[in-house]
């Protein structure tokens, strides 16, 4: 995968057919009686710099590989290499020394913060933790963070409720750049905010990721904001990625079935547009990922399924350069491993619109 | 839009206060609208801008004290229906207005089945016996579209996915032929491909029934696909109306035309660098002397911090019908 959709760029972050799949326990002794497969064979690459766009609707596992990627959660299978490290297999304590390089901003910045620390001791928290910082040197770095998030340095022995949303976010921010990390792991950092105050945050990660070189896995549900953040996007649907492919290429003309219907699905802020439009609507809701479908698990919703749907699981392929669709409509089912474009031929078919 | 006719509902100078311990919150002031036969209004503002405060406000739906409504009119069905009492407002609610909130979980009974849900105001309003409640209610299901309707009146809410229960939410406000519908952000905890689902849905239902909506939204797609006319509200207040085509075509207050160009877009052009609309929604604790958005306005006059912009029309119709803004600045191409 790596030649092909960013040549002489490096990724850092390498993902190879990660599962995370939560039991399930039910009756009088709890026995294990299935599983969630919230994430079920996912492989993608992030190249270092890169800002890889998550998106898919609740329940489609994009979170789930979010914190399975820093090991919030432990993987079930397969492996999640960050800058040379499988962290997937690590031990506790190679883990936590490796922590400092790999970061999250979380989706709800009033969550997500101690309500009983200062502001000064929520940003300043990392630090204590992983480096050998005395009192002044701390606060000296908290300040400088506080700067370059756009927090006033006055704020620092404030609690976390005396700030409105947006600010809280830039809080956030700050606490996982405290260590300078290479990749950071931003779940709906947009989500909680207003309208007015989403595009101050998604400009301010934009600014910091130019200044400090940071690598985004930026999940999201908004498309709009996916298609002015990212550089290539994944779609997920049910565990699994149904199309991986650049930003522009994806939006002028999504390759799977699953992609043009959520493309398609998005209201826009433009009536002459959205009187014209045409909108596939998909039937029914999303299946339980506890039960998924046999075969490709948009079969039961998909507009141009076909007989092999039903039984085979579509693999990741690449279909055009740097594009990888999971569809029997584009790939001919004997083709090449997941997600891993080195072994797979381009395969033009069915690429018609 | 039919102009002419007489307004189904007609608020004029609506106020409400909360009481806090900071003081008054002045959540709506001097909000004044009027809502067409078979038109849907849609009503757009970031939170705290009072959309959903103002239409709990017409209904008596908020809790006094904190809450108090503390003038205005409300005109439904040729009574002010802010002086009928709180018995005068059950035979309203339900029956003249139906209600969709935002989260169809929090807002059906977990307790009851779905038929008992819709049955309930049937019976109440309507002086149907259970008999013929329930075949209306199936009648009614199948109209929000749920498959098997006649079987699935015997399940509870939690039986039913999100959409799905948006659909009963939908079928209750629907079942007793409510002159106004309010959806206030219906489709906002749903997923993109179910909100699709639900908007042509209300489509239909519009075409079949005509009724007249009020649509609460934060999401300025949603209303480019579903408004005939928008009124854009900021702390509390009307800040611009319009037609739909017009204000995304022409918008004049500078909140507007901020907002709508802060919205990344989906085609076309892709933005560098997305504009920002600088600072904080303001704390409504006085009452508004002044501007409310003159701190994050781009044009703001000496005026705007003296002087509470009043709406004035732009296209010579009365305010309310035309195109109207309440803004000091006069934009150059208006």
């Amino acid at each position: 995968m790596r030649d092909l959709t960013a040549a002489g760029t490096r990724p850092l972050v390498q993902v190879r057919d990660l599962k995370v799949h939560f039991p399930i326990h039910t009756g009088v002794f709890r026995r294990h009686t299935g599983d969630v497969k919230a994430v079920d064979g996912v492989s993608f690459d992030i190249m270092a710099g890169e800002t890889l766009g998550l998106v898919g609707e609740s329940g489609c596992g994009k979170s789930t590989v979010g914190r399975a990627l820093i090991r919030l959660y432990d993987p079930t299978a397969g492996s999640v290499v960050i800058d040379g490290t499988d962290i997937a297999t690590l031990d506790a304590e190679s883990l936590r020394r490796i922590r400092p390089t790999m970061q999250m901003v979380f989706q709800d910045p009033q969550a997500s913060l101690n309500p009983r620390l200062k502001l000064a001791e929520i940003i300043g928290e990392p630090l204590l933790e992983h480096t050998a910082m005395d009192a002044d040197a701390r606060l000296k770095r908290v300040h400088e963070l506080m700067d370059a998030v756009g927090l006033n340095r006055r704020f620092a022995n404030r609690f976390s409720h005396e700030f409105s949303g947006g600010q809280r976010q830039r809080i956030g921010i700050a606490r996982a750049l405290a260590l300078n990390p290479r990749f950071i792991v931003c779940d709906e950092p947009i989500a909680a905010l207003d309208v007015s105050i989403q595009a101050q945050v998604v400009n301010l990660l934009e600014d910091l990721q130019a200044q400090f070189g940071l690598t985004y896995l930026f999940i999201s549900h908004d498309l709009s904001m996916v298609r002015h953040i990212a550089d290539r996007v994944a779609v997920m649907y049910l565990g699994r990625i149904a199309e991986l492919s650049p930003r522009d290429a994806l939006y002028a003309n999504p390759l799977h079935p699953y992609a043009r219907a959520l493309l398609s699905a998005v209201p826009e802020a433009d009536p002459a547009r959205e009187a014209t439009r045409r909108r596939i609507i998909l039937k029914g809701d999303v299946p339980s990922p506890a039960n998924p479908p046999k075969g490709c698990t948009f079969c039961t919703r998909c507009p141009q399924v076909i007989d092999i749907c039903h039984s085979q699981r579509p693999v990741l392929t690449e279909v055009e350069p740097g594009r990888h669709v999971a569809c029997h409509l584009f790939n001919s089912p004997t083709a090449g491993s997941t997600g891993s474009a080195e072994v797979t031929e381009p395969n033009q078919q069915g690429v018609s619109k | 839009m039919p102009d002419g006719a007489v307004p189904v509902l007609d608020v004029r100078g609506l106020k409400t206060i909360f009481r806090t311990r900071s003081g008054e919150v002045h959540a709506v002031n001097n909000v004044s609208f009027h809502l067409q036969p078979g038109e849907l209004l849609g009503v757009v503002g970031e939170s705290g801008s009072g959309k959903s405060v103002t239409m709990m406000s017409l209904l008596g739906l908020l809790p006094s004290p904190p809450a108090d409504v503390r003038g205005g009119e409300v005109w439904l069905g040729g009574r002010d229906i802010l002086k009928i009492g709180v018995d005068g407002l059950r035979d309203v609610r339900g029956a003249k207005v139906g209600f969709v909130f935002q989260d169809p979980m929090t807002s059906l009974n977990p307790v009851f089945t779905v038929g008992n849900q819709i049955m309930e105001p049937l019976i109440r309003h309507k002086g149907m016996t259970k008999a013929q409640a329930r075949i209306r209610a199936a009648e009614l299901l199948e109209l929000v579209g749920i498959p098997d309707a006649a079987a699935r009146l015997k399940s509870y809410p939690h039986q039913f996915s999100g959409g799905m229960r948006q659909r009963v939410m939908i079928a209750i406000a629907l079942a007793c032929d409510p002159d106004v519908l309010i959806a206030d952000e219906p489709t906002t905890a749903l997923d993109v491909t179910i909100q699709a689902q639900i908007l042509e849905l209300v489509r239909d239902l519009r075409t079949k029934l005509g009724m007249a909506i009020i649509w609460i939204t934060h999401d300025l797609g949603v209303i480019a696909g579903i408004a005939d006319r928008v009124m854009v509200m900021y702390a509390g207040q009307v800040v611009e109306q319009a037609p739909v085509a017009q204000l995304f075509a022409r918008p004049q207050h500078p909140y507007t035309r901020a907002l709508l160009k802060t919205i990344p877009k989906l085609g076309g052009q892709r933005e560098a660098r997305l504009q920002v609309i600088e600072g904080q929604p303001p704390l409504m604790t006085a009452e508004p002397g002044a501007c409310a958005f003159r701190a994050r306005c781009t044009h703001a006059l000496d005026r705007c911090a003296t002087e509470n912009p009043q709406r004035r029309s732009l296209d010579g119709a009365p305010v309310g019908h035309g195109h109207d803004v309440a803004c000091h600045w006069e934009s150059p191409d208006a």
